[in-house]
Protein backbone atom coordinates (compact mmCIF):
# COMPACT_ATOMS: atom_id res chain seq x y z
CA UNK A 1 0.00 0.00 0.00
CA UNK A 2 2.60 2.51 1.23
CA UNK A 3 5.24 1.38 -1.66
CA UNK A 4 2.48 1.90 -4.18
CA UNK A 5 1.64 5.80 -3.10
CA UNK A 6 5.31 6.19 -2.59
CA UNK A 7 5.98 4.55 -6.16
CA UNK A 8 3.20 6.80 -7.57
CA UNK A 9 4.85 9.91 -5.51
CA UNK A 10 8.34 8.85 -6.91
CA UNK A 11 7.31 8.90 -10.66
CA UNK A 12 5.29 12.01 -10.87
CA UNK A 13 8.19 13.82 -9.11
CA UNK A 14 10.64 12.27 -11.25
CA UNK A 15 8.83 13.06 -14.35
CA UNK A 16 8.28 16.81 -12.99
CA UNK A 17 12.26 16.95 -12.26
CA UNK A 18 13.11 15.70 -15.81
CA UNK A 19 10.40 18.38 -17.29
CA UNK A 20 11.77 21.32 -15.07
CA UNK A 21 15.53 20.63 -15.39
CA UNK A 22 15.24 20.41 -19.49
CA UNK A 23 12.93 23.53 -19.46
CA UNK A 24 15.59 25.47 -17.02
CA UNK A 25 18.20 24.25 -19.49
CA UNK A 26 16.24 25.57 -22.61
CA UNK A 27 15.22 28.71 -21.21
CA UNK A 28 19.34 29.45 -20.68
CA UNK A 29 20.81 28.23 -23.44
CA UNK A 30 18.37 28.75 -25.88
CA UNK A 31 16.96 32.09 -24.59
CA UNK A 32 16.78 35.25 -27.06
CA UNK A 33 17.43 38.37 -25.54
CA UNK A 34 14.20 40.94 -25.88
CA UNK A 35 14.68 44.82 -25.71
CA UNK A 36 14.06 45.74 -22.30
CA UNK A 37 12.40 49.06 -23.50
CA UNK A 38 9.17 46.58 -24.70
CA UNK A 39 8.96 45.68 -21.20
CA UNK A 40 9.39 49.43 -19.47
CA UNK A 41 7.21 50.82 -22.14
CA UNK A 42 4.16 48.27 -21.65
CA UNK A 43 4.10 49.00 -18.01
CA UNK A 44 3.22 52.82 -18.95
CA UNK A 45 0.42 51.87 -21.14
CA UNK A 46 -2.92 51.44 -20.02
CA UNK A 47 -3.38 47.83 -20.69
CA UNK A 48 -6.77 48.61 -22.09
CA UNK A 49 -6.30 46.51 -25.50
CA UNK A 50 -8.51 48.30 -27.21
CA UNK A 51 -6.62 48.93 -30.45
CA UNK A 52 -7.64 52.44 -30.95
CA UNK A 53 -3.27 52.71 -31.97
CA UNK A 54 -4.02 50.07 -34.52
CA UNK A 55 -2.22 47.35 -33.42
CA UNK A 56 -3.54 44.49 -31.90
CA UNK A 57 -2.90 44.92 -28.47
CA UNK A 58 -0.33 47.00 -25.91
CA UNK A 59 1.98 44.46 -26.25
CA UNK A 60 2.23 44.73 -29.72
CA UNK A 61 2.23 48.73 -29.95
CA UNK A 62 4.85 48.55 -27.35
CA UNK A 63 6.45 46.08 -29.51
CA UNK A 64 5.71 48.13 -32.49
CA UNK A 65 7.41 51.52 -30.59
CA UNK A 66 10.71 50.22 -30.10
CA UNK A 67 11.53 47.81 -33.34
CA UNK A 68 9.07 49.74 -36.26
CA UNK A 69 9.93 53.20 -34.82
CA UNK A 70 6.13 53.70 -34.58
CA UNK A 71 4.82 57.07 -32.81
CA UNK A 72 4.50 57.43 -29.55
CA UNK A 73 1.26 59.17 -29.52
CA UNK A 74 -0.90 56.40 -30.74
CA UNK A 75 -2.10 55.69 -27.81
CA UNK A 76 -5.96 57.16 -27.51
CA UNK A 77 -7.11 56.36 -23.70
CA UNK A 78 -3.52 56.78 -22.51
CA UNK A 79 -3.32 60.79 -23.74
CA UNK A 80 -0.52 63.41 -23.86
CA UNK A 81 0.36 61.40 -20.15
CA UNK A 82 1.31 58.02 -21.57
CA UNK A 83 2.67 59.78 -24.90
CA UNK A 84 5.15 61.71 -22.58
CA UNK A 85 6.38 58.96 -20.36
CA UNK A 86 6.25 56.65 -23.76
CA UNK A 87 8.89 59.23 -24.76
CA UNK A 88 11.16 59.69 -21.85
CA UNK A 89 12.14 55.92 -22.27
CA UNK A 90 12.73 56.56 -25.34
CA UNK A 91 14.86 59.57 -25.15
CA UNK A 92 12.62 61.32 -27.62
CA UNK A 93 10.77 64.59 -27.97
CA UNK A 94 7.17 63.91 -27.07
CA UNK A 95 4.33 64.92 -29.71
CA UNK A 96 1.44 65.39 -28.51
CA UNK A 97 -1.67 62.84 -29.35
CA UNK A 98 -4.01 63.95 -32.26
CA UNK A 99 -7.00 64.77 -30.80
CA UNK A 100 -10.04 64.45 -32.70
CA UNK A 101 -13.73 65.40 -32.77
CA UNK A 102 -16.81 63.94 -34.03
CA UNK A 103 -18.68 65.56 -36.76
CA UNK A 104 -22.34 64.58 -38.02
CA UNK A 105 -21.74 64.01 -42.03
CA UNK A 106 -24.84 65.23 -43.25
CA UNK A 107 -26.85 68.66 -44.13
CA UNK A 108 -30.24 67.43 -45.00
CA UNK A 109 -31.71 70.06 -42.90
CA UNK A 110 -35.22 70.42 -43.82
CA UNK A 111 -35.58 71.91 -46.92
CA UNK A 112 -33.29 70.34 -48.59
CA UNK A 113 -34.38 66.90 -47.61
CA UNK A 114 -37.00 65.27 -49.36
CA UNK A 115 -39.31 63.97 -47.21
CA UNK A 116 -41.15 61.16 -48.05
CA UNK A 117 -43.51 60.50 -44.73
CA UNK A 118 -44.13 62.30 -42.01
CA UNK A 119 -43.06 60.52 -38.78
CA UNK A 120 -45.17 60.98 -35.15
CA UNK A 121 -44.26 58.00 -33.19
CA UNK A 122 -41.76 58.39 -30.05
CA UNK A 123 -38.53 60.82 -29.95
CA UNK A 124 -36.02 58.43 -30.74
CA UNK A 125 -33.77 58.35 -33.83
CA UNK A 126 -33.73 54.58 -33.53
CA UNK A 127 -37.28 53.85 -33.40
CA UNK A 128 -37.98 56.18 -36.52
CA UNK A 129 -35.13 54.65 -38.13
CA UNK A 130 -37.28 51.48 -38.32
CA UNK A 131 -39.92 52.73 -40.04
CA UNK A 132 -38.61 52.92 -43.41
CA UNK A 133 -35.08 54.61 -42.56
CA UNK A 134 -36.87 57.67 -41.06
CA UNK A 135 -39.16 60.01 -42.26
CA UNK A 136 -36.52 61.62 -45.08
CA UNK A 137 -35.97 60.16 -48.65
CA UNK A 138 -32.23 59.64 -48.48
CA UNK A 139 -31.66 56.78 -45.92
CA UNK A 140 -28.09 58.09 -45.11
CA UNK A 141 -30.07 61.03 -43.60
CA UNK A 142 -29.84 62.40 -39.99
CA UNK A 143 -33.43 62.04 -38.89
CA UNK A 144 -32.81 64.68 -36.52
CA UNK A 145 -34.19 62.83 -33.39
CA UNK A 146 -31.04 63.86 -30.84
CA UNK A 147 -30.11 60.51 -29.57
CA UNK A 148 -26.55 61.76 -30.03
CA UNK A 149 -27.83 64.74 -28.15
CA UNK A 150 -28.95 62.59 -25.09
CA UNK A 151 -25.86 60.76 -24.85
CA UNK A 152 -23.31 63.75 -25.24
CA UNK A 153 -21.63 63.81 -22.03
CA UNK A 154 -20.66 67.40 -23.25
CA UNK A 155 -23.91 68.61 -24.67
CA UNK A 156 -22.11 69.55 -27.23
CA UNK A 157 -24.49 68.13 -29.53
CA UNK A 158 -28.02 70.10 -30.37
CA UNK A 159 -30.38 69.85 -33.11
CA UNK A 160 -30.94 72.37 -35.58
CA UNK A 161 -33.06 72.60 -37.99
CA UNK A 162 -33.62 68.57 -38.48
CA UNK A 163 -30.06 68.12 -38.47
CA UNK A 164 -27.47 67.43 -35.31
CA UNK A 165 -25.16 69.49 -35.37
CA UNK A 166 -21.49 69.31 -32.88
CA UNK A 167 -20.02 72.12 -30.77
CA UNK A 168 -16.36 71.58 -31.65
CA UNK A 169 -15.50 73.26 -28.80
CA UNK A 170 -16.62 71.39 -26.77
CA UNK A 171 -16.55 68.10 -28.34
CA UNK A 172 -13.92 65.77 -26.51
CA UNK A 173 -13.75 62.87 -28.61
CA UNK A 174 -15.21 60.30 -26.96
CA UNK A 175 -16.84 59.05 -29.35
CA UNK A 176 -20.02 58.01 -27.51
CA UNK A 177 -22.13 59.97 -30.33
CA UNK A 178 -20.47 58.04 -33.30
CA UNK A 179 -21.75 54.62 -31.20
CA UNK A 180 -25.47 55.74 -30.86
CA UNK A 181 -25.93 57.12 -34.33
CA UNK A 182 -28.49 54.36 -35.62
CA UNK A 183 -27.62 55.80 -39.21
CA UNK A 184 -23.65 55.58 -38.57
CA UNK A 185 -23.41 59.00 -40.33
CA UNK A 186 -21.17 60.69 -37.24
CA UNK A 187 -17.43 59.91 -37.09
CA UNK A 188 -14.36 61.33 -35.29
CA UNK A 189 -11.90 63.18 -37.37
CA UNK A 190 -8.72 65.21 -36.27
CA UNK A 191 -9.94 68.40 -34.64
CA UNK A 192 -8.27 70.48 -37.11
CA UNK A 193 -9.31 69.02 -39.99
CA UNK A 194 -10.28 72.04 -42.61
CA UNK A 195 -11.87 70.20 -45.54
CA UNK A 196 -15.44 68.47 -44.55
CA UNK A 197 -17.38 66.06 -46.50
CA UNK A 198 -20.91 66.91 -44.92
CA UNK A 199 -23.14 64.20 -46.42
CA UNK A 200 -22.96 60.34 -46.25
CA UNK A 201 -25.15 59.30 -48.95
CA UNK A 202 -23.66 56.42 -51.10
CA UNK A 203 -26.02 56.27 -53.50
CA UNK A 204 -25.86 57.21 -57.87
CA UNK A 205 -25.68 61.11 -58.40
CA UNK A 206 -29.55 61.10 -59.97
CA UNK A 207 -31.03 59.42 -56.90
CA UNK A 208 -29.15 61.74 -54.72
CA UNK A 209 -30.81 64.63 -56.41
CA UNK A 210 -34.02 63.69 -55.94
CA UNK A 211 -33.87 62.90 -52.84
CA UNK A 212 -31.49 66.21 -51.46
CA UNK A 213 -30.09 69.24 -52.81
CA UNK A 214 -27.37 69.06 -50.64
CA UNK A 215 -26.15 65.67 -51.50
CA UNK A 216 -22.71 64.18 -52.34
CA UNK A 217 -23.04 63.18 -56.23
CA UNK A 218 -20.09 61.73 -56.60
CA UNK A 219 -18.97 63.99 -60.01
CA UNK A 220 -15.32 63.70 -58.97
CA UNK A 221 -14.84 66.79 -59.97
CA UNK A 222 -13.11 66.80 -55.88
CA UNK A 223 -10.75 63.91 -56.59
CA UNK A 224 -9.98 65.30 -59.96
CA UNK A 225 -8.59 68.89 -58.29
CA UNK A 226 -7.16 67.87 -55.37
CA UNK A 227 -3.39 68.73 -55.28
CA UNK A 228 -2.80 65.83 -52.83
CA UNK A 229 -4.50 63.13 -53.83
CA UNK A 230 -6.05 62.97 -50.61
CA UNK A 231 -10.05 63.12 -51.44
CA UNK A 232 -11.64 59.69 -53.59
CA UNK A 233 -15.14 58.95 -54.30
CA UNK A 234 -15.61 56.06 -53.17
CA UNK A 235 -19.27 53.70 -53.21
CA UNK A 236 -20.67 57.26 -54.65
CA UNK A 237 -19.64 59.51 -52.02
CA UNK A 238 -16.44 61.67 -51.29
CA UNK A 239 -13.88 60.87 -48.47
CA UNK A 240 -11.41 62.19 -47.33
CA UNK A 241 -7.77 60.90 -46.26
CA UNK A 242 -6.87 63.26 -43.13
CA UNK A 243 -3.32 62.10 -43.70
CA UNK A 244 -2.60 63.12 -46.88
CA UNK A 245 -5.06 66.36 -46.76
CA UNK A 246 -2.89 69.67 -46.83
CA UNK A 247 -5.84 71.82 -46.22
CA UNK A 248 -5.79 73.91 -49.22
CA UNK A 249 -9.65 74.05 -50.12
CA UNK A 250 -9.70 73.49 -53.20
CA UNK A 251 -12.24 70.60 -53.48
CA UNK A 252 -14.99 72.93 -51.46
CA UNK A 253 -14.62 75.32 -54.45
CA UNK A 254 -15.41 72.96 -57.09
CA UNK A 255 -17.98 70.82 -55.60
CA UNK A 256 -20.96 71.82 -57.20
CA UNK A 257 -23.70 70.89 -54.69
CA UNK A 258 -21.62 72.43 -51.73
CA UNK A 259 -21.44 69.39 -49.54
CA UNK A 260 -17.51 69.72 -48.70
CA UNK A 261 -17.38 72.37 -45.91
CA UNK A 262 -14.40 74.51 -45.67
CA UNK A 263 -14.89 77.42 -43.45
CA UNK A 264 -12.82 80.52 -44.42
CA UNK A 265 -10.19 81.67 -42.53
CA UNK A 266 -11.54 84.56 -40.11
CA UNK B 1 -3.17 -3.18 -47.07
CA UNK B 2 -5.44 -3.95 -44.39
CA UNK B 3 -2.87 -1.70 -42.01
CA UNK B 4 -3.37 1.28 -44.56
CA UNK B 5 -7.09 0.82 -44.78
CA UNK B 6 -7.09 0.89 -40.89
CA UNK B 7 -5.39 3.56 -41.02
CA UNK B 8 -7.87 5.37 -43.29
CA UNK B 9 -10.34 4.32 -41.17
CA UNK B 10 -8.97 5.94 -37.93
CA UNK B 11 -7.90 9.47 -39.59
CA UNK B 12 -11.97 9.88 -41.31
CA UNK B 13 -13.60 8.89 -38.29
CA UNK B 14 -11.45 11.43 -36.04
CA UNK B 15 -11.69 14.21 -38.61
CA UNK B 16 -15.61 13.50 -39.12
CA UNK B 17 -17.39 11.15 -37.09
CA UNK B 18 -15.92 12.05 -33.31
CA UNK B 19 -14.57 15.29 -34.05
CA UNK B 20 -12.97 16.30 -31.02
CA UNK B 21 -14.97 19.89 -30.92
CA UNK B 22 -18.44 19.39 -32.61
CA UNK B 23 -19.42 15.74 -31.61
CA UNK B 24 -17.09 15.34 -28.64
CA UNK B 25 -17.35 19.06 -26.75
CA UNK B 26 -13.43 19.05 -26.00
CA UNK B 27 -11.20 22.54 -26.92
CA UNK B 28 -14.99 24.44 -26.52
CA UNK B 29 -13.30 27.90 -25.42
CA UNK B 30 -10.88 28.08 -28.37
CA UNK B 31 -13.59 27.14 -30.64
CA UNK B 32 -15.52 29.92 -28.90
CA UNK B 33 -12.94 32.42 -28.24
CA UNK B 34 -10.45 32.45 -31.49
CA UNK B 35 -13.21 31.68 -34.28
CA UNK B 36 -14.14 35.40 -34.89
CA UNK B 37 -11.81 35.58 -37.82
CA UNK B 38 -10.74 33.42 -40.46
CA UNK B 39 -7.05 33.58 -40.38
CA UNK B 40 -6.93 33.60 -36.51
CA UNK B 41 -9.16 30.14 -36.25
CA UNK B 42 -6.31 28.40 -39.08
CA UNK B 43 -3.47 29.58 -37.12
CA UNK B 44 -4.51 28.46 -33.78
CA UNK B 45 -6.05 25.02 -36.29
CA UNK B 46 -2.58 24.21 -37.56
CA UNK B 47 -1.16 24.92 -33.79
CA UNK B 48 -3.10 22.56 -32.63
CA UNK B 49 -2.43 20.14 -35.50
CA UNK B 50 1.46 20.54 -34.54
CA UNK B 51 0.72 19.82 -30.78
CA UNK B 52 -1.05 16.82 -30.74
CA UNK B 53 1.05 15.25 -32.63
CA UNK B 54 4.05 15.73 -30.96
CA UNK B 55 2.06 15.78 -27.18
CA UNK B 56 1.13 12.02 -28.77
CA UNK B 57 4.39 11.25 -30.33
CA UNK B 58 5.70 12.08 -26.18
CA UNK B 59 2.87 10.61 -23.91
CA UNK B 60 2.15 7.08 -25.68
CA UNK B 61 6.20 5.90 -24.82
CA UNK B 62 5.31 7.37 -21.24
CA UNK B 63 2.22 5.72 -21.10
CA UNK B 64 3.90 2.42 -22.39
CA UNK B 65 7.01 2.03 -21.11
CA UNK B 66 6.99 4.00 -17.62
CA UNK B 67 3.39 4.01 -16.40
CA UNK B 68 1.99 0.51 -17.42
CA UNK B 69 5.49 -1.14 -16.27
CA UNK B 70 4.90 0.44 -12.77
CA UNK B 71 1.45 -0.43 -12.80
CA UNK B 72 0.62 3.48 -12.66
CA UNK B 73 -2.39 3.87 -15.00
CA UNK B 74 -4.10 5.61 -12.78
CA UNK B 75 -1.79 8.65 -12.68
CA UNK B 76 -2.36 9.06 -16.27
CA UNK B 77 -4.50 12.68 -16.46
CA UNK B 78 -2.00 14.03 -13.98
CA UNK B 79 1.63 13.41 -15.75
CA UNK B 80 0.10 13.72 -19.43
CA UNK B 81 -0.77 17.43 -18.32
CA UNK B 82 2.52 17.49 -16.66
CA UNK B 83 4.49 16.29 -19.67
CA UNK B 84 1.85 18.17 -22.34
CA UNK B 85 2.75 21.63 -20.71
CA UNK B 86 6.02 21.32 -20.30
CA UNK B 87 6.55 19.94 -23.72
CA UNK B 88 4.43 23.21 -25.28
CA UNK B 89 6.63 25.32 -23.34
CA UNK B 90 9.95 24.01 -24.35
CA UNK B 91 8.43 24.03 -28.22
CA UNK B 92 7.81 27.70 -27.57
CA UNK B 93 11.42 28.22 -26.61
CA UNK B 94 12.87 26.74 -29.17
CA UNK B 95 10.47 28.27 -31.62
CA UNK B 96 11.43 31.24 -30.51
CA UNK B 97 15.37 30.95 -30.65
CA UNK B 98 15.54 28.90 -34.54
CA UNK B 99 11.86 29.88 -36.17
CA UNK B 100 11.52 32.99 -34.97
CA UNK B 101 8.89 33.69 -37.72
CA UNK B 102 7.36 30.48 -37.04
CA UNK B 103 6.83 31.38 -33.75
CA UNK B 104 5.19 34.81 -34.51
CA UNK B 105 2.83 33.39 -36.20
CA UNK B 106 1.94 30.41 -33.56
CA UNK B 107 3.11 32.27 -30.75
CA UNK B 108 -0.46 33.79 -29.34
CA UNK B 109 -1.74 30.49 -29.70
CA UNK B 110 0.81 28.14 -28.51
CA UNK B 111 0.39 29.11 -24.67
CA UNK B 112 -3.36 28.69 -24.86
CA UNK B 113 -3.13 24.99 -26.10
CA UNK B 114 -0.81 24.13 -22.96
CA UNK B 115 -4.26 23.70 -21.18
CA UNK B 116 -6.70 22.64 -24.08
CA UNK B 117 -8.56 19.58 -22.77
CA UNK B 118 -8.22 18.44 -26.82
CA UNK B 119 -4.76 17.80 -26.65
CA UNK B 120 -5.36 15.65 -23.43
CA UNK B 121 -8.30 14.20 -24.61
CA UNK B 122 -7.03 12.96 -28.09
CA UNK B 123 -4.06 11.75 -25.77
CA UNK B 124 -5.53 9.93 -23.61
CA UNK B 125 -7.99 8.62 -25.96
CA UNK B 126 -5.30 6.62 -28.30
CA UNK B 127 -4.27 4.98 -25.12
CA UNK B 128 -8.30 3.92 -24.39
CA UNK B 129 -8.94 2.69 -27.63
CA UNK B 130 -5.60 0.71 -27.89
CA UNK B 131 -3.84 1.98 -30.59
CA UNK B 132 -0.20 0.87 -31.56
CA UNK B 133 2.17 4.24 -31.70
CA UNK B 134 1.32 4.73 -35.85
CA UNK B 135 -1.71 4.89 -34.99
CA UNK B 136 -1.89 6.94 -32.45
CA UNK B 137 -0.12 9.56 -34.60
CA UNK B 138 -2.90 9.26 -37.28
CA UNK B 139 -5.81 9.92 -34.83
CA UNK B 140 -3.93 12.92 -33.57
CA UNK B 141 -3.48 13.80 -36.87
CA UNK B 142 -7.25 13.44 -37.62
CA UNK B 143 -8.22 14.92 -34.16
CA UNK B 144 -6.22 18.17 -34.88
CA UNK B 145 -7.37 18.44 -38.52
CA UNK B 146 -10.98 17.82 -37.71
CA UNK B 147 -10.40 20.62 -34.88
CA UNK B 148 -8.85 22.96 -37.83
CA UNK B 149 -12.46 21.58 -40.34
CA UNK B 150 -14.70 23.12 -36.90
CA UNK B 151 -12.94 25.94 -36.65
CA UNK B 152 -12.74 27.24 -40.06
CA UNK B 153 -16.22 26.12 -40.87
CA UNK B 154 -17.48 27.87 -37.80
CA UNK B 155 -15.56 31.36 -37.95
CA UNK B 156 -17.61 31.26 -41.66
CA UNK B 157 -20.95 30.85 -39.81
CA UNK B 158 -19.42 33.53 -37.61
CA UNK B 159 -18.51 36.22 -39.94
CA UNK B 160 -22.30 35.68 -40.96
CA UNK B 161 -24.04 36.07 -37.59
CA UNK B 162 -22.09 39.30 -36.32
CA UNK B 163 -24.08 40.89 -39.69
CA UNK B 164 -27.51 39.29 -38.91
CA UNK B 165 -29.69 41.38 -36.70
CA UNK B 166 -30.19 39.38 -33.77
CA UNK B 167 -32.56 39.93 -31.31
CA UNK B 168 -30.57 41.99 -28.31
CA UNK B 169 -31.05 39.17 -25.77
CA UNK B 170 -29.70 36.64 -28.27
CA UNK B 171 -26.63 38.79 -29.37
CA UNK B 172 -23.15 38.21 -28.69
CA UNK B 173 -22.23 34.78 -26.81
CA UNK B 174 -25.93 32.63 -26.91
CA UNK B 175 -26.57 33.15 -30.60
CA UNK B 176 -23.35 31.97 -31.34
CA UNK B 177 -23.89 29.08 -29.01
CA UNK B 178 -26.90 28.21 -30.67
CA UNK B 179 -25.07 28.30 -34.12
CA UNK B 180 -22.05 26.15 -32.70
CA UNK B 181 -25.17 23.33 -31.94
CA UNK B 182 -26.57 23.72 -35.17
CA UNK B 183 -23.05 23.07 -36.91
CA UNK B 184 -22.62 20.20 -34.51
CA UNK B 185 -26.00 18.61 -35.61
CA UNK B 186 -25.13 18.60 -39.31
CA UNK B 187 -21.53 17.12 -38.01
CA UNK B 188 -23.76 14.16 -36.56
CA UNK B 189 -24.99 13.33 -40.09
CA UNK B 190 -21.37 12.23 -40.79
CA UNK B 191 -22.41 9.04 -38.16
CA UNK B 192 -22.05 5.88 -40.54
CA UNK B 193 -20.50 7.16 -43.25
CA UNK B 194 -16.79 6.01 -42.63
CA UNK B 195 -18.00 2.07 -42.20
CA UNK B 196 -19.85 2.61 -45.45
CA UNK B 197 -17.17 4.06 -47.05
CA UNK B 198 -14.62 1.12 -46.70
CA UNK B 199 -17.60 -1.18 -46.38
Amino acid sequence: MITDILTAVAVVAAVGIICAVLLALASHFMSVKSDERVGSIRECLPGANCGACGYTGCDSYAKAIVEEGAKTNLCVPGATAVAEKVAAILGVEADAVESRTAFVHCNGHNGAAEEKAIYEGIKSCKSECLIYGGSKACIYACVGCGDCASVCPKNAICVEDGVARINKKLCIGCGLCVKTCPKGIISLIPTDAKAIVICSNKEKGAVVRKECTNGCIACKKCEKTCPSDAIHVENDLAVIDYGKCISCGKCAEVCPVGCILFPKEK
Amino acid sequence: MDTFRNLIIILMSSVLVNNYVLSRFLGICPFLGVSKKLDQATGMGVSVIFVMLVATAATWPIQHFVLDELGLGYMQTIVFILVIAALVQFIEIVLKKYIPSLHASLGVYLPLITTNCAVLGVTINNITDGYNFIESLVSSLGAGLGFLLAMVLFSGVRSRIENCDAPECFKGLPVTLIAASIVSLAFFGFAGVVDGLFA
